[in-house]
């Protein structure tokens, strides 16, 4: 009984853990919601990526003799433009596709600038710490006390409105859950035994903050990060659909709606592709965002 | 928190005005121009030929007396301008709220009580994909299937433009029920579904997944195991025993949703032509009216801070483990 519990032990030995890619992604591949998600975000890159060459025509080009031709499967609709034409006869599905490069480049800028901007300033106040720490939380405090689109309609107030300046404005908007985030990972790690262990051995301040403990804050940033690119698409299409975000003629989802209620009578196809892009995009991106925080959350691990 | 918070509004707003490229008097002026004795003339009289401190000093004394300054468009004071659209904003947020509430609270517990079943499945699909939706193309979709193809409901405004109700509430149903016409209280009723479940869609995921969660932490809990083994019935259990506890964090989450439905009413108003305040402050934004929009963004923000305080301070009261010890 004994003897065999032992043999049972060492063969377990043996075997070497999975290495910690492996071992998440087979977490990941267990939440199916998060896989089709994951998926579809693979897609949307890709015809982001190659959208010169798969789009069929130009998202600028107008062909005055089509205004508002249907979809091809309906009556009066060509294979020429698949999901028909808009107002001013420009190609739903090549705008569509043009769209999809600008929604994942708002993603991308957005995240990336709300990241290094909340990481930076997340890290350093829970290093520091002291009045440095206060005046940082405090003003994160008020930012969050705001409705995220009515500051971001503040700033795009004092900026302008275009594309560029609805990046900066929800990059600034959604900085509090970064700060917050990173600052409390910061906070229980800088007391662990290893970062002791370091600073000990000699390592400085920027070295403890960006090498010791940033790698073991990443888990919920991660999380964080994928579920703000569905933030920043959303609030991107609603900033250009009020006006205020991307300026026409650019195929922006949102500003493509910004004039559809007008055609909402005789035309359902130019309502209806736009939203559904922005939708299949957000909700790709937070059951990714949820599939991640169940693989990476050691408390939820069996 | 509250202090500092409107402390940090008010410097907001008021640097707003002070951050837009250019001087605010050719601002106002637009684009006829201005000759310089008049330009003159009018910075001393908005006072903005003072230093910033004082400017800003006269500003939230200003605040204090429920001045904002005047729009430069209809040369009304914004903080009435605000409280006459105020009501219709209000109004809606009711009920879309109403309607999160009555759909969510229920789909959330019956989801927990049937974890893994196939409408545990389908509330949580349903949730995320309303709390993904972008509600502007929401407002567009049931307008589309309900209003142009089914003619079951109006597609903009408030009530029928063949009445006309005296605005003594603000509150159309009210004024609508207490008026002798026919038929008002119907119209302005049938006007507000759309709008509402527009703006409650958000809300009511966002109340069905944090119920559902809830009702699964406080159903493993040992209490509740006392309670199934003394015999009670099932429905007992569930809705006397856990309900009460798991409603703790769904009432916080409730009170939070405010700032959520004020924003929301700025996409959902301008969909509907619902004449709130949403819809106020994008076209202020829109005509450069700047202290209709520092005025509106001002109101909207205390208001916010205001709930959330009053959540805080109930969520003592709901909750004794946690009561503040102060």
């Amino acid at each position: 009984m004994s003897a065999t519990a032992i043999t049972d032990y060492s063969t377990q030995a043996a075997q070497a853990p999975p290495h910690p890619l492996i071992e998440f992604w087979q977490y990941f591949n267990e939440n199916k919601g998060a896989v089709v998600g994951f998926y579809f975000i693979l897609f949307i890159s890709l015809v982001a990526i190659f959208a010169d060459v798969i789009a069929p025509h130009s998202p600028f080009e107008q062909y005055r003799d089509a205004i508002l031709t249907p979809p091809a499967w309906q009556d009066g609709g060509t294979w020429t433009y698949p999901l028909g034409t808009d107002d001013v006869g420009r190609d739903m599905l090549s705008r569509l596709i043009h769209g999809a490069r600008l929604s994942l480049f708002v993603g991308v800028l957005v995240v990336t600038l709300s990241l290094a901007a909340g990481i930076l300033l997340g890290i350093t106040s829970g290093y520091i710490g002291g009045y440095f720490e206060t005046m940082v939380m405090r003003l994160m405090d008020i930012m969050l006390a705001l409705p995220s689109l009515l500051l971001a309609m503040a700033i795009v107030t004092i900026l302008g409105p275009s594309l560029q300046n609805a990046i900066l404005a929800i990059a600034i908007v959604v900085l509090p859950h970064y700060v917050r985030l990173t600052r409390a990972s910061a906070l229980t790690e800088k007391t662990k035994d290893y970062v002791t262990a370091s600073r000990v051995c000699g390592a400085g301040p920027f070295r403890l903050m960006f090498l010791v403990i940033l790698p073991n804050c990443m888990a919920p940033l991660i999380v964080q990060a994928t579920l703000g690119f569905s933030t920043a698409i959303l609030d991107a299409a609603a900033l250009g659909f009020l006006g205020m975000g991307a300026q026409p003629p650019i195929p922006e989802w949102g500003a493509m709606l910004a004039n559809a209620l007008q055609f909402v009578q005789r035309a359902w196809w130019v309502v209806t592709f736009p939203g559904l892009a922005i939708l299949f995009t957000v909700l790709a991106f937070n059951l990714a965002g949820d599939g991640l925080r169940d693989a990476l959350d050691p408390k939820l691990k069996r | 928190m509250v202090v500092p918070a409107f402390i940090g509004v008010t410097l907001l707003t008021f640097s707003l005005i002070h951050l837009i490229p250019g001087d605010p008097v050719m601002l106002m002026a637009g684009e006829r121009g201005i000759d310089p004795q008049r330009h003159a003339r009018l910075k001393a009289q908005l006072g903005l030929d003072q230093p910033l401190t004082v400017q800003y000093a006269k500003y939230v004394k200003g605040i204090f007396h429920g001045d904002l300054g005047k729009s430069i468009v209809t040369k009304k004071p914004v903080f009435a301008e605000f409280m006459t659209l105020f009501p219709a904003t209000v109004e809606l947020s009711l009920f879309a709220m109403f309607f999160a509430v009555v759909l969510g609270l229920p789909a959330g517990v019956i989801a927990g009580v049937k974890r893994g079943s196939v409408f545990d499945h389908t509330v949580m699909g349903v949730s995320l994909t309303g709390y993904s939706m972008p509600i502007f193309w929401w407002g567009l979709l049931l307008i589309l299937f309900f209003s142009v193809n089914l003619g079951w409901t109006p597609v903009s405004g408030r009530i029928s433009a063949l009445y006309w109700i005296d605005a003594d509430t603000g509150f159309m149903l009210i004024d609508a029920l207490r008026s002798d016409e026919k038929g008002a209280f119907i119209s302005a009723l049938s006007h507000l579904i759309l709008p509402s479940i527009v703006l409650g869609t958000i809300p009511l995921a966002v109340i069905a997944r944090m119920t559902r969660s809830s009702m699964l932490e406080v159903l493993q809990e040992d209490y509740v195991r006392t309670a199934r083994a003394k015999g009670l019935a099932p429905w007992r259990v569930t809705l006397i025993h856990a309900l009460r506890n798991a409603l703790i964090p769904v009432i916080t989450i409730i009170g939070l949703q405010t700032g959520v439905l004020l924003a929301g009413a700025i996409l959902t108003e301008t969909i509907f032509a619902w004449p709130g305040v949403g819809k106020w402050i994008v076209e202020s934004i829109r005509r450069r009216d700047y202290p209709s929009v520092q005025g509106g963004i001002l109101l909207i923000a205390s208001l916010i801070i205001l709930v959330n305080m009053l959540v805080d301070i109930m969520y003592g009261i709901i909750n004794p483990r946690i009561r503040h010890n102060r």
